[in-house]
């Protein structure tokens, strides 16, 4: 039976950085991304060859999808980046984690079997660092759309004891943010994971089939949760406020 | 009983009740969803999105039950 662990495990070690296997696939799907973009910026041209088609016909998608939530063409073109970066790294990392290779190249440690690739967002590092670095970007954001001092009174003003505490109300909610954003995409793809495992392992031909779907869906519907959260968070925070 | 046939028994249902809830909300959700797509076809893309980003919150609940019994079978 194959091993199931939730920490990722190190397979190296860069000096005193461990290199684990899941930033292993996680650098892949940077490249992956990186070498797309670059290979696309090369070929821009006026009439659109079938690579052009689909990109300008994914980033139309994404900029309606964001347009649809903050009604401003110019805050969606400036706020584009962030929300695409997040929208399209988790989803080839979680798409990645699905070929065939990861979770069953393995080599022995000790008395462990440790495999070489696993999905990058089944590990806590990687869902906490993008949940810590949306919900930071949020707010700095909103500092930046509707200066500082307007922003922070939602969260520490002295108008009246009730207000207070919804403020203190309000930090608390933020905190929470990070952690239902980091432990709904970890829960997700984890067990999405775990789940693969064991139909692989109970029954190894043709009945995985459903499950590889379902896991296919999973990571496109999590990593557009996690956008369209992210973007009406930003939509929060930067909204001029109507007093 | 020892502790590790209670672990067993606590793994399985902190799932089961943690799954309870969050199915019943995200059965709501759709059928009201459903039922506002019925009455307002043309608002559907914008109900769809709505209904979508809802389910997702109550379906994290359900993820955080998951969460605390993988972390009680493999920790």
């Amino acid at each position: 039976m194959e091993e199931i662990s939730i920490k990722a495990e190190e397979i190296f070690h860069l000096g005193a950085l461990p290199v684990t296997n899941t930033l292993i696939v996680s650098l892949i799907s940077f490249s992956v991304l990186a070498i797309l973009g670059i290979l696309f910026r090369r070929s821009l041209s006026a009439i659109p060859g079938k690579l052009q088609n689909f990109i300008e016909l994914s980033i139309e998608g994404l900029l309606n999808l964001v347009d649809s939530v903050l009604h401003d063409r110019h805050k969606t073109e400036s706020y584009f980046p962030l929300i695409a970066t997040v929208f399209l790294f988790i989803l080839i990392s979680n798409w990645l984690g699905l070929l065939p290779g990861v979770g069953s190249f393995t080599f022995e440690e000790g008395k462990h079997t440790v495999p070489l690739f696993r999905s990058p967002a089944s590990d806590l590092n990687f869902t906490i660092a993008l949940a810590i670095i949306s919900v930071i970007m949020t707010n700095v954001l909103g500092i930046l759309a509707i200066g500082f001092f307007k922003h922070f009174s939602k969260f520490i003003n002295f108008r009246g004891p009730i207000d207070f505490f919804v403020g203190i109300l309000e930090f608390i909610s933020e905190l929470a943010k990070i952690i239902s954003f980091a432990f709904r995409l970890f829960g997700n793809v984890f067990a999405g994971e775990v789940l693969l495992t064991i139909m692989i392992f109970l029954l190894p031909y043709v009945v995985p089939v459903p499950f590889l779907m379902l896991e296919v869906f999973v990571g496109f519907i999590q990593a557009f949760v996690f956008t369209m959260l992210t973007i009406v968070f930003i939509s929060i925070a930067t909204a001029e406020h109507h007093s | 009983m020892d502790a590790e046939s209670i672990k067993l028994l606590a793994i399985a249902a902190v799932m089961a009740l943690g799954a309870f809830a969050p199915a019943m909300a995200i059965g709501k959700i759709g059928s009201k969803g459903s039922e506002a797509i019925g009455r307002n076809p043309e608002a559907a893309p914008k109900i769809q999105t709505a209904m979508i980003l809802a389910i997702a919150f109550a379906e994290a609940i359900a993820i955080y039950a998951l969460v605390v019994a993988l972390i009680l079978k493999f920790v």
